[in-house]
């Protein structure tokens, strides 16, 4: 799975799971202002992302997360340490 | 000072229709919304018959984080609840500016622990349950999510009572009320439908398996009756005391007279006599009436041999055999949980509307039975004052009383 296609995935999760418009999400937007996360929201998105990428997001990863490009770069680095 | 308590709205969302006209409509008709689920039989089940409601979309109505806390019965009491609130005339505005209270019944959630569990022995990670599950998974799902969603600020908790649940629901909200503890509860009673919620109920062998003849498997007083019919959906009452429904210029639908509780101490599932009984009389004391004076009883009579016998004796002792006798549970199936709840709705739609909704099914009277003056079809009949009866695995007995308002 490329970069890009890992980055259309996650897109299309977030507009169809988190309802938000297909604009809001930009690379360099804040993630959690514009899906509007609270800490419910994060466990549904470690499922998403398992169920999806068959990844495991931690804590950890989320704590040095701060736009949309972040979240794709963490995603990607863990399918491929897989 | 005690006060009156008031029925200004309804809502329902059941087997036989999904609100309130269509229900008139299908009781009036003596309408039957028992089905065949297929998948039952690959399931396990000895019978698969059932209630069936359609899947409610609400996609557009509340949000994500609303609807994945939500499983089928709290869906099924928002409907219902929605109607209700319409049918009330209560808006989002007077919630936010009054104390408005909850109480529901709700006794299982059967597919959301199931499916939880299911992630769980698969993954070997809770964190992958996801975050809707534990709203969904406890029995208190129906008001948890009904308080967040309307912003209720009264009252809140579900009752778990067994078969009697909507109904325990809807006198302690009287009893609210009459105490004056709060002005206004939205009552009611929700019940799931999937296959995980009945299965060890169909293996007690207790449900009724004529799968040729679905409509006519709900059999309740006829000698020829073998068993219940599963069955589910939501129905909700908005109470009020009749003060606060005076201020609003609500429409005051009828009045709660009485509340009549009773545990039989006996077996867990076998009913008896006397505790159906003593919960009737009570309800008739606390209305202050005569058993004469009741029109027509709403029996709980499920289609189960010894059930219908038992309540038919303590009818028969507690009013000899003069009001009108019908269960719509031979329309409906047995809504269990809700059914205390959806039974006021449908008696009180007969209250309205000046019929008795007939007891279907019923060929040959059971014997012992005669005496009582069972509605086989239905019969146009102003009804002034009606009892309903619930009762539930436990021995937890319930009858409430309500008649048509009037300003006196």
């Amino acid at each position: 799975m490329s970069n890009a296609d890992i980055k259309q995935t996650i897109n299309e999760i977030l507009v169809e799971e988190f309802e938000v418009d297909a604009e809001v999400i930009q690379p360099e937007a804040p993630l959690r202002e514009s899906l509007d996360l609270d800490s419910l929201d994060y466990v549904d998105l470690v499922v998403l992302i398992e169920s999806n990428f068959g990844v495991k997001l931690g804590e950890a990863d989320f704590a040095g997360m701060t736009t949309f490009q972040d979240f794709y770069n963490v995603i990607e680095n863990k399918i491929l340490a897989k | 000072m005690s006060k009156r308590v008031v029925i200004t709205g309804m809502g329902i969302y059941s087997c036989i229709g999904t609100n309130l006209e269509e229900v008139r409509k299908s009781l009036f008709e003596g309408k039957s919304g028992i089905v065949v689920d297929e998948s039952r039989i690959a399931f396990g089940f000895k019978s698969p018959l059932t209630g069936m409601v359609p899947v409610p979309n609400l996609k557009n109505e509340l949000t994500r984080r609303q609807r994945i806390s939500m499983g089928e019965e709290s869906e099924y009491a928002y409907v219902a609840t929605r109607e209700a609130l319409q049918h009330a005339g209560i808006d989002e505005s007077y919630i936010d500016a009054n104390e408005v209270g909850i109480l529901y019944g709700n006794d299982s959630v059967s597919k959301a622990v199931i499916e939880a569990t299911d992630i769980v022995r698969e993954k070997k990670d809770t964190q992958l349950i996801g975050s809707g599950a534990i709203f969904k998974s406890m029995n208190s799902t129906v008001t948890m999510n009904l308080a967040t969603i309307l912003g209720l600020k009264g009252v809140n908790m579900t009752i778990s009572a067994a078969c009697a649940s909507g109904s325990h629901a809807i006198g302690l909200g009287y009893m609210f009320i009459k105490q004056g503890l709060q002005d206004m509860i939205i009552c009611g009673g929700a019940q799931e439908i999937n296959p995980y919620a009945m299965a060890s109920f169909d293996g007690l062998g207790v449900f009724a398996e004529d799968i040729e003849h679905p409509e006519s498997a709900s059999r309740p007083f006829d000698i020829d009756r073998t068993g219940l019919v599963p069955s589910g959906g939501a129905a909700t009452v908005i109470l009020e005391s009749y003060e606060s429904a005076v201020k609003r210029g609500a429409p005051i639908i009828a009045e709660v007279l009485g509340y009549g509780f009773s545990s039989n101490g006996g077996h867990i599932s076998t009913p008896n006599i006397d505790g159906p009984a003593m919960a009737m009389r009570r309800a008739l004391e606390q209305a202050g009436i005569a058993a004469d004076e009741v029109d027509y009883i709403n029996a709980h009579a499920t289609s189960t041999p010894i059930g219908d016998a038992n309540e038919g004796k303590a009818i028969l002792e507690v009013f000899g055999g003069k009001p009108f006798v019908s269960s719509t549970k031979s329309m409906t199936g047995h809504e269990c949980w809700m059914a205390g709840a959806s039974e006021i709705v449908y008696s009180t739609l007969m209250l309205q509307h000046g019929f008795i909704a007939p007891n279907i099914n019923l060929k040959q009277v059971d014997s012992g039975l005669e005496e009582l003056n069972l509605v086989s079809s239905t019969i146009k009949q102003e009804i002034d004052i009606y009892l309903s009866n619930s009762f539930g695995f436990g021995g937890t007995n319930s009858a409430v009383v309500v008649k048509k308002f009037n300003n006196e």
